[in-house]
């Protein structure tokens, strides 16, 4: 078996088959992370011992009754979780060191929905601590390394997740997208990434980043992939004020349907001065692909996105500095200091916006921000059915390059922050490689359009096929 | 009290409701019973990593009643939000609660001396509780989260509240609507219903409000609301003719000492950093919702007093002691109809049953066997003198020793003999003229 190139497909109907079994599945991704995480550092915690246990408890059901994958629809797959799911009785850390020693006692909700649905944990992957962060880089642990270039970094905040899947650890890695961490590090991964909808994924049992912005995505080689994962997740949950009671559809069941006449916005204030003609050029090369296909393409403006940044970087520290108080020392071992450079400014940010004197011109002021960056895409789907936009300015950027510039990091997030203001959802796809890296593409749509979304994903991407290319370790 | 000054009063009382389950999660709501501490938690009461709250329905439906109880208006669309603070206690460093759209706002309690202004009234969750002992030689500080959740309403009043008496008063009247409601035990002793007081002094004549508040927190009886009130009164008293103003502070009540001293000083307001409650959406009172809470609410304390009053002379003051919840109103009113229906005074009924005089159970034992005791207690049934002395006949031939005590001169014998009487005729006489009647008869 040829794990890099494995998606959760042909794994499924191997396993059915008897192709292989779920042990040797789950014994090839460990011969793989042996191989590789010592480089690429995406793994904080690993789950062999209990995973090679599962999988052998797995192959035993596979061989007593066929059927089993109608009521497990992802049995045996192996899968990664970001470090902010919590997992029972598996160390959960957030990428800090603050709870560095912590075992949830309960699942998080998707964590429970997966493993129901016959799914074996392989470990859980670093990321930037509490999920700040572009580049993987703001873990309190090493910073994981981008596997299509060793010295380049795999996008964040999920950048174990991404790293994970890219070089054949697993076939799904989780991810939490609170203004880029799921769609920046599946772009920089050459993955499928979706950020799906507010309220569609429960939040229970995710360690909070920004409550009104988290949503519960996840990365995988393929389309058909990431939509069968979809089908499991999302869904309300009685444990999440937040969700929503809107029918889970039947994702996989549209794909391969045509998009003839889709009409496709090009948001103007997103093709301007700051993009990497690269990116320019892959993303419009793309488009041509999607006219092929029988879309029609039309310039859409978004007149807010200006203040998206700023009004993004006051809520969502607000926010943390809320969600951050609980480690305050009484409970979980360590001491406030022990925040990393990037919570502590945060914390140090949310507070100053939440204070007395301030709230009003900073919080609220940028909470009516949001309503008019909300409004923006909401007038803009009114004209079209969804939006395409790059997922990064750039190319995947070196390790270090950012680092000493947290405003420069935060702009990394641009064209991914606006969508997390509007609750909406957004999938990235592979546009391309350029210099030999991946090239995101986002595909945006209007609340609870994740079935639209994958539609028009899926045939791109059977068009193109960049998903092919797997990664060779360069630099390493 | 000095009467240069008028102490100027306004309060925040707490209370714990009693639904079934905590706010937020659906762990057991029984702080008070628990066998051991931290039994009754999970992961949101906890406040572990990734737990979310989810709102109780029944609490903010009992919240709503308590509004309505109280004459308030009610907030079509209200929020939580989170107050920041950082206390051992307090294990998500924020407490949900309300801030600028409570549940119920603008209802009035009525009281002996006045009308008190209620501010608002909004649903929060309760902390955790501190336990400070020795644990194997060593000071250490314990937290037990049972409590850590529990539903808690808090109900502001103006600043309306002018002696220490009406204080008293409005915390009692609160605590018999909450019971009446039977929403919360109220017990103060418990911690179920928390009493604060802010109190500054204003000079006579004057028209602005004092640029000071002393905070009077932690008392667990009316009495201490008062004393505390009254310690109050004197010190700030004192402090202001010196020229001075009263510090602006945070104080509790001795019992012991019967004084009031410094618990925290404010420098400034503290700053709680409130903002809307992300994980709980916004929620919208329907006027449908709304008119459901409203035909669950019992009639008021005032009309039910009022109607007794009306109909069977029996005064609030009295039958107030009679019963706690709405729940037993149904009970009583049958008890008075029947009561009256056999012609018998309900008041005087009453009366003998608050001073346990008519050992009944109420509730527990029959409308018609509670009368029938009345009846045998109080109704002194028509007999005839001939009819009596038959029986003090007989029993004077059956009790010799008793006769002749009295015949030595032992009056107390009289009483023997009336004892055994009323035995032989089952039936309530008058005391006086059995006594007169016996005397008479020994004395033959």
């Amino acid at each position: 078996m040829n794990l890099l190139s494995l998606t959760i497909k042909d794994a499924s109907e191997k396993l059915k088959a008897g192709v292989f079994s779920c042990r040797e599945l789950v014994v090839e991704c460990f011969s793989n992370i042996k191989k590789h995480d010592k480089k690429i550092n995406a793994f904080l915690t690993l789950n062999e011992e209990k995973a090679i246990k599962k999988a052998i408890e797995y192959d035993g059901l596979i061989k007593k009754n066929k059927d089993i994958f109608a009521e497990k629809p992802l049995l045996g797959i192996p899968v990664a979780f970001k470090d902010l799911f919590t997992t029972k009785d598996l160390r959960t850390t957030a990428g800090s060191k603050i709870i560095g020693g912590y075992t949830p006692p309960f699942d998080a909700t998707v964590v429970k929905k997966l493993v129901d649905a016959g799914v074996i944990i392989i470990g859980k992957t670093n990321q930037d601590a509490w999920g700040h962060g572009s580049s993987g880089e703001n873990t309190d642990y090493d910073a994981t390394r981008n596997p299509y270039d060793l010295s380049r970094v795999p996008g964040g905040s999920s950048s174990g997740s991404g790293a994970a899947v890219s070089y054949g650890a697993s076939l799904v890695g989780t991810g939490t997208d609170t203004g880029s961490s799921v769609r920046l590090p599946a772009g920089f991964c050459n993955l499928v990434g979706l950020k799906p909808t507010y309220g569609r994924v429960s939040r229970y049992g995710i360690i909070a980043m920004a409550s009104s912005f988290d949503t519960i995505g996840h990365m995988t080689r393929t389309v058909y992939d990431n939509a069968k994962v979809l089908e499991v997740t999302a869904g309300v949950d009685p444990y999440d004020g937040t969700t929503v009671p809107v029918k889970v559809d039947q994702y996989t069941k549209t794909l391969g349907q045509s998009i003839k006449g889709l009409k496709i916005g090009l948001p103007k204030e997103y093709f301007v001065k700051g993009l990497d003609g690269k990116v320019d050029s892959s993303i419009k090369n793309s488009l041509k692909v999607l006219e092929k296909l029988g879309a029609t393409v039309h310039e859409v403006s978004l007149p807010h996105t200006d203040y998206a940044m700023a009004a993004y970087y006051i809520l969502v520290p607000s926010e943390v500095s809320s969600n951050l108080s609980r480690y305050d020392g009484v409970r979980y071992g360590l001491t406030r200091e022990v925040f990393g450079a990037e919570a502590k400014r945060r914390i140090m940010l949310g507070s100053y916006t939440l204070s007395s004197g301030y709230y009003d011109a900073y919080y609220l002021k940028a909470a009516k921000v949001r309503t008019l960056i909300k409004k923006d895409f909401e007038d803009a789907f009114k004209t079209v059915d969804v939006l395409v936009v790059p997922t990064s300015p750039s190319l995947p950027f070196k390790i270090g390059e950012k680092t000493n510039d947290p405003l420069k990091m935060y702009l990394s997030d641009i064209f991914l922050c606006p969508v997390n203001l509007a609750g909406i959802p957004a999938l990235n796809v592979q546009s391309g490689f350029a210099d030999g890296l991946p090239v995101g593409m986002q595909i945006i749509g209007p609340q609870f359009s994740e079935q639209l979304l994958y539609k028009v994903a899926y045939l791109f991407e059977q068009e193109t096929q960049y998903y092919k290319i797997r990664p060779e370790f360069k630099n390493g | 009290m000095d009467k240069k000054y008028t102490p100027i009063i306004g309060m925040e009382v707490h209370v714990e409701l009693k639904t079934a389950s905590k706010m937020f999660c659906s762990c057991k709501n029984d702080p008070f019973h628990a066998s051991k501490p931290n039994i009754h938690t999970c992961p949101v009461c906890l406040g572990l990593p990734g737990a979310l709250p989810v709102a109780n329905k029944k609490a903010i439906e009992w919240t709503i009643k308590l509004g309505l109880a109280l004459g308030c208006k009610i907030n079509t669309l209200s929020k939580f939000d989170r107050k920041h603070y950082f206390y051992p206690d307090l294990p998500k460093g924020y407490q949900i609660s309300q801030y600028d759209m409570p549940f119920c706002f603008g209802g009035k309690v009525k009281t002996s001396f006045g009308d008190i202004g209620i501010t608002r009234v909004h649903l929060e969750e309760d902390t955790g509780k501190l336990i400070h002992q020795k644990v194997n030689g060593q000071n250490v500080s314990l937290i037990d989260f049972n409590r850590s959740g529990v539903p808690l309403v808090e109900i502001v009043s103006e600043p309306e509240i002018f002696s220490s008496a009406q204080a008293k008063e409005y915390a009692k009247k609160l605590r018999q609507i909450i019971r009446y409601l039977d929403i919360s035990d109220a017990d103060m002793e418990k911690g179920g219903m928390r009493l604060e007081a802010n109190i500054s002094l204003q000079k006579k004549g004057e028209k602005t409000l004092p640029n000071y508040k002393v905070e009077l927190k932690n008392i667990n009886s009316f009495r201490y609301l008062e004393r505390g009130i009254e310690y109050e009164m004197k010190r700030q008293a004192e402090i202001l003719d010196g020229g001075e103003t009263p510090v602006q502070e945070t104080r509790g009540y001795n019992a012991e000492k019967d004084a009031t001293f410094t618990q925290r000083i404010k420098e400034e307001a503290a700053d709680y950093r409130y903002f809307p409650e992300p994980d709980l959406p916004p929620i919208k009172i329907s006027d449908e919702w709304l008119k459901e809470i409203k035909s669950d609410l019992p009639l008021s304390l005032d009309s039910v007093f009022k109607s007794w009053k009306e109909k069977h002379q029996l005064n609030s003051d009295l039958a107030e002691l009679l019963f706690e919840t709405a729940s037993e109103l149904l009970w009583l009113n049958r008890l008075f109809e029947e009561t009256a229906k056999a012609k018998l005074p309900v008041d005087k009924l009453v009366n003998l049953l608050v001073h346990k005089k008519l050992k009944a159970e109420l509730f527990k034992t029959e409308v018609d066997k509670i009368i029938e005791l009345y009846k045998k207690e109080t109704v002194i049934s028509d007999i005839s003198d001939d009819e009596l002395k038959e029986v003090i006949g007989k029993v004077i031939k059956n009790n010799p020793n008793p006769v002749a005590d009295f015949k030595k001169g032992k009056t107390t014998a009289v009483h023997f003999m009336i004892g055994q009487v009323m035995r032989e005729i089952k039936r309530k006489i008058d005391f006086k003229r059995l006594e007169k009647l016996i005397i008479s008869e020994l004395s033959k």
